[in-house]
């Protein structure tokens, strides 16, 4: 056992996969002298040379494009995206090539390529330095997507994705990058990629998250457990495929469910949970699915991202929601159209919120 | 003031365009625009080279970038010193027995690979209008520029290609049935790309350009390992696109990089001069080979239709590349004679007279002319060549209509490599809702058909839907 940041362990996860098989590649910009912005691959490229740890020209397509050629060819690129916002110039090579090739051969070629992205906000960074975009991969078929919130899984899932022979969207929470933790760097029988974790039991309420947030969802059970209510955390780890079974079956037990994650609320992977629980465990729900996320709007400057990002409270209020402690929020009716001179009255001027409500 | 005479002239960078006929052409798209709106007096009034509804390329330093060749239109050699280098076994007239048997027999080949690629070409246009074929990309005219290039390649070469080259993938030993496939809608390509060296075509305009730039970084990272032993000419990456994916990022990065790492790449351009409505000159105001040298490497503008000096001008790129000299960019300046692909209609957007004027210089007459002059092809080997495309097409004829329907449940076959969770229940549910239609006797009511879902659930689900169902 070793104690290392996730950062640390994510370095350690690579070299360990390139000592193991020559034909893993490191690639991306300041991958190489600097060890990445994060300090990741920090010297690999000293070890393994400078073409098995390539410093790449300032072109995310051509990262991918690249790899893919690469992986026509037997290699195991592992690409660094610089972050997270960075992402989309790749997306071409992302969901027409890389998801779509083995597919399209019929099962000929495989491109065992993973794409590491820093994700995520809470550091307090410029604009697109701090988005979740993992919806939009989730929705491709042909990828596997993870997050993951520790060190350990750092590193094991690492070394899990660049051993798949999919290709496979790896993001790695910024906020996390300084955490440490214990890491078995030979784990007997880790759990498969595509599984999620239960992280703390409970049963009065179950708590899915993943990445940035797992800590902050555990910091929110730990403070309802003060209050009297037993919360069951779920760090989904894959995000694509999600591990619905594992989610069900704590929904079952505890008829309740709260998604949250840092990504805006429509079309997110909460919906996407929420609907399945509600399919698969209609019966067994005491209170529909909640969900606690970002607002629906480009990422805020720094200064106000503690009002985007689900925090304790907004989870525990979540948490309340679900538990149907607090009232459920009724929207505001728009005046009517006709009687503008009431516009921006008091109560009256508004239909009630009982009438509108559902 | 003396007032100047009023002269007619098109467009430059220094004058911008004026009105012109009541029009005014200020960027392409008005260009475009225009051109649809009033395209018919344009062409009756104004000279072609006063036109200002069509963008036009500079003509570039003609002295930097010369279009090579070695055969004129009428089948005339012409010496040159530089590219007969790469052609010393071509030589019909060689003093050795020998060598000169083998120029014919290679010389032949070349003739026999374009006549095979226009008959099959024509044909599966044919398959196309009949019904047998969704949609077909005609590579005629395009003959020379993908044999010349193909046959100067490897067998451990690797070609990344767009979905034109036809003549390419067969000169890489595709089966012919593999061509149709995919315009058949039976699959999503064709071909095995490790059995014949080439991956399977793109769609995606210049993507394949990185692919192919990744599969040569691969190169030079196996000789480090000792995989690949340099001394015998390292393999070649090389990524076929057109004129049109000149303008994409993915190929301009794919330069960049191929470039910056010295990587073993032959970037080859076929300027059919059309993106299907859209002239090159809107994808460059400068010769596209030209563009090459800011990049760092070597811009080769080679007369396409002569498939003499394309194999000439690919030996030598492909020789660079070997030797670690790096890429290279050939531009084949070509011709796209047919449609962009047969839901095209391309009357409405360029003149007969063009297309005139490239029929006289048909890359197969041109060489059939010098074939001829040089006593390698009569009419008995011509007939004999002919008869070898005749039944090509009835054996790619033969192959398209035989093609069948997939099983249904075969979607969900290749999707991953690794099992997939939640796509293995997607696959159970499906196959369950298939096996709701019973049996096949009773399921086809009101849709009938091949494509019934009662026909589909006794065809495909069988086996498979019991041994995944839950």
């Amino acid at each position: 056992m070793s104690t290392l940041t996730v950062a640390k362990a994510l370095g350690a996860g690579l070299r360990r996969a390139m000592t193991d098989d020559d034909r893993v590649v490191v690639m991306g910009e300041d991958v190489g002298r600097l060890g990445g912005v994060y300090r990741v691959t920090d010297g690999l490229q000293a070890e393994f040379g400078p073409r098995r740890v390539l410093d790449t020209p300032l072109a995310e397509s051509g990262i991918i494009g690249t790899a893919v050629g690469l992986a026509y060819r037997g290699y195991r690129p592992v690409c660094e995206i610089q972050f997270d916002g960075f992402v989309f110039v790749a997306f071409d090579q992302i969901l027409s090539q890389l998801a779509k090739m083995h597919a399209r051969t019929g099962g000929k070629v495989r491109l065992p390529i993973t794409i590491r992205i820093p994700v995520g906000g809470g550091i307090g960074a410029a604009e697109h330095h701090s988005e979740s975009p993992e919806a939009l991969f989730a929705h491709v078929a042909g990828l596997r997507v993870v997050s993951v919130a520790n060190p350990q899984d750092a590193y094991t899932v690492l070394r899990q994705a660049v051993a798949c022979d999919d290709p496979v969207i790896f993001f790695e929470p910024k906020r996390r990058y300084h955490l440490k933790g214990e890491v078995d760097l030979d784990p007997v029988e880790p759990l498969p990629m595509d599984r999620a974790r239960v992280v703390r039991e409970g049963h009065d309420v179950t708590l899915v998250t993943w990445g940035g947030l797992v800590g902050t969802a555990l910091d929110a059970a730990v403070a309802a457990s003060d209050d009297g209510v037993s919360v069951e955390v779920i760090d989904l780890r894959s995000l694509s495929p999600v591990d619905h079974d594992t989610v069900a079956s704590s929904v079952r037990k505890t008829g309740r469910v709260v998604v949250t994650h840092e990504a805006p609320r429509q079309a997110g992977l909460g919906a996407e949970i929420a609907a399945t629980v509600t399919d698969r465990c209609f019966e067994y729900l005491e209170a529909a699915p909640v969900r606690v996320t970002g607002h629906g709007m480009p990422y805020p400057p720094a200064k106000l991202e503690g009002h985007y990002l689900p925090d304790l409270d907004r989870i525990l209020d979540g948490v309340d929601r679900v538990l149907g402690r607090v009232e459920p929020f009724v929207p505001r009716a728009v005046p009517d159209a006709g009687s503008p001179g009431e516009a921006g009255g008091p109560a009256g001027s508004v239909r009630t919120a009982e009438a509108v409500a559902r | 003031m003396p007032s100047e005479p009023a002269v007619r002239t098109g467009p430059t960078a220094a004058t911008p365009p004026k009105a012109q006929n009541g029009h005014r052409a200020a960027t392409p798209r008005d260009a475009r625009a225009d051109r649809k709106n009033v395209a018919h007096d344009v062409r009756k009034d104004v000279r072609e080279d006063e036109r200002t509804d069509v963008p036009r390329q500079d003509p570039g330093d003609g002295a930097s970038t010369p279009t090579l060749r070695v055969l004129t239109e009428d089948g005339t050699r012409l010496p040159d010193p530089e590219l007969d280098r790469w052609l010393a076994d071509l030589d019909p007239a060689a003093p050795d027995d020998g060598a000169r048997e083998t120029a014919r027999t290679t010389l032949l080949r070349l003739f026999e690979d374009m006549v095979v690629a226009r008959r099959i070409d024509a044909e599966a246009t044919a398959l196309q209008r009949q019904g047998e074929l969704a949609l077909w990309p005609p590579l005629l005219g395009q003959e020379a520029a993908q044999v010349g290039s193909a046959r100067a390649l490897r067998d451990d070469d690797f070609v990344f290609s767009s979905y034109r080259e036809h003549a390419v993938a067969r000169v890489r030993g595709a089966e012919l049935v593999d061509l149709v496939r995919v315009w058949r809608g039976v699959a999503v390509s064709g071909w095995d790309p490790y059995a014949i060296g080439m991956a399977s075509p793109q769609v995606i305009i210049g993507a394949q350009t990185l692919h192919a730039t990744g599969w040569a970084m691969g190169v030079q990272n196996d000789v480090d390992a000792g995989r690949v032993d340099a001394s015998a000419g390292l393999p070649v990456g090389v990524a076929y696109f057109g004129d049109g994916a000149m303008s994409q990022g993915d190929v301009n990065e794919a330069f960049v990089f191929a470039s910056t790492y010295r990587s073993p790449v032959l970037f080859f351009c076929q300027n059919n001069q059309w993106a299907i409505s859209e002239p090159v000159a809107l994808q460059s105001r400068v010769p596209l080979a030209e563009r090459a040298r800011g990049f760092g490497m070597p811009g080769v503008r080679v007369d396409g239709n002569d498939v003499l000096a394309v194999l000439a001008v690919t030996r030598a790129a492909l020789d660079r590349a070997r030797h670690d000299g790096g890429p290279t960019l050939i531009e084949a300046v070509t011709y796209r004679m047919g449609p962009h692909t047969t839901a095209d209609d391309p009357k409405r957007y360029r003149d007969a007279a063009e297309v005139e004027e490239w029929t006289g210089r048909d890359p197969l007459a041109r060489f059939e002319a010098y074939l001829r002059s040089v006593g390698v092809l009569d009419d008995a080997e011509a007939a004999r060549v002919q008869g070898v495309a005749d039944a090509a097409a009835a054996e790619l004829r033969a192959g398209c209509v035989a093609l069948t329907d997939p099983p249904p449940l075969s979607l969900f076959d290749h999707v991953y490599a690794e099992p997939h969770h939640a796509l293995e229940r997607e696959r159970a549910e499906y196959a369950h809702y298939l096996e709701s239609f019973g049996d096949g006797e009773g399921g086809d009511d009101g849709a009938g058909g091949p494509g019934a879902a009662g026909d589909r659930a006794a065809s495909g689900t069988g086996t498979t839907a019991t041994g995944v169902a839950r």
